[in-house]
């Protein structure tokens, strides 16, 4: 039984390997490039437009929506980070039940990249909204002191982050296959729906924090300003 | 008895207190997260939206303590270094 997918190897060119994680990620970019792309060729303010429109509105007004409400600024300069990690671990979560697909957030080596770009986010957007200078001095806040700490809470978060998506997925997975060699019969069908929920509320919750994250970055750097 | 059978049964029983303690914490700090987010949602029916969003994020970090002991537990049954380490000694 393998507990990652990264363990799962196709092809293998001298060190470089193909495992599951990179086949099955690709896979899922390309469908959600592909949908994304065949919906918006044909885009129309006609009330009879396309389910598929439809849905992709929805989903944009209501991570708008959402941004906005987390982060408390304008959503519009978050979109394209916040929309996209949590397109692609809707999307991978959701496509679990499909059998024989891998999903790739269930592998650690993903997650961990996943919340290394939030955690390279949080200074980016900081910085290009304050300046290096203003930003770096917001590491000294209350005081000096506090700069280790403030500096070992980042990279704990972003270690949170990771093992958190990995583990929920994991688990899914894992209690899915266990149930099914003691009982295969009923249960199994109860996890996959379990699965279901718990994927999506990952994804939201990864999204919600990584939000609340930049958004943390963004006001704890505001204060001093106002003082 | 050996020492690969005493790996065995310290990895197993490792597992199940592991497990075992780490669902009781999280599963108290949900409860009182739970709680206190429905009486605040019975004070004031109309901040429900942003009291269950805050809500399930709060939970989401209680969570991570459980979910980590579930990956510490998973560890310790199906890719423990220790057993590894053993099974590569006796089989090599």
């Amino acid at each position: 039984m393998h507990i990652t997918p990264d363990a799962i190897i196709y092809a293998r060119w001298g060190i470089v390997n193909m495992n599951a994680t990179i086949v099955f990620t690709w896979l899922i970019m390309a469908l959600v490039v592909i949908i994304s792309w065949s919906v918006t060729r044909s885009l129309t303010i006609s009330p009879q437009m396309r389910q598929l429109q439809n849905l992709l509105e929805i989903l944009v007004d209501g991570l708008l929506e959402q941004i906005r409400e987390a982060t408390r600024q304008e959503p519009e300069q978050f979109m394209p980070l916040l929309g996209t990690l949590f397109l692609f671990i809707l999307v991978s979560n959701l496509l679990s039940v499909v059998p024989g697909f891998k999903p790739p957030t269930g592998s650690l080596s993903s997650t961990s990249a996943l919340a290394l770009i939030v955690f390279f986010a949080v200074p980016y957007y900081g910085i290009r909204k304050y300046g290096l200078r203003k930003y770096l001095k917001g590491y000294l806040q209350p005081t000096p002191f506090m700069l280790p700490f403030n500096i070992l809470g980042e990279v704990t978060r972003t270690f949170a982050l990771a093992v958190r998506l990995f583990g929920n997925i994991m688990s899914g997975s894992m209690m899915g296959a266990i149930l099914l060699i003691l009982a295969p019969l009923f249960l199994p069908v109860i996890m996959q729906l379990l699965g279901l929920l718990i994927g999506v509320v990952q994804a939201y919750i990864f999204a919600v924090l990584a939000a609340v994250f930049i958004a943390s970055g963004l006001q704890a750097h505001e204060q001093p300003k106002e003082t | 008895m050996d020492t690969l059978g005493l790996v065995a049964i310290g990895s197993v029983i490792g597992a199940g207190i592991c497990m075992g303690l780490g669902a009781i914490g999280p599963a108290i700090g949900e409860g009182m997260a739970l709680s206190r987010g429905l009486s605040s949602i019975a004070q004031q029916p109309d901040e429900t939206n942003t009291i269950v969003k805050f809500m399930f994020v709060g939970m989401a970090m209680v969570e991570s303590t459980a979910i980590y002991s579930f990956v510490l537990a998973m560890i310790l049954l199906f890719a423990n270094p220790f057993w590894n380490y053993f099974l590569d000694k006796a089989g090599g």
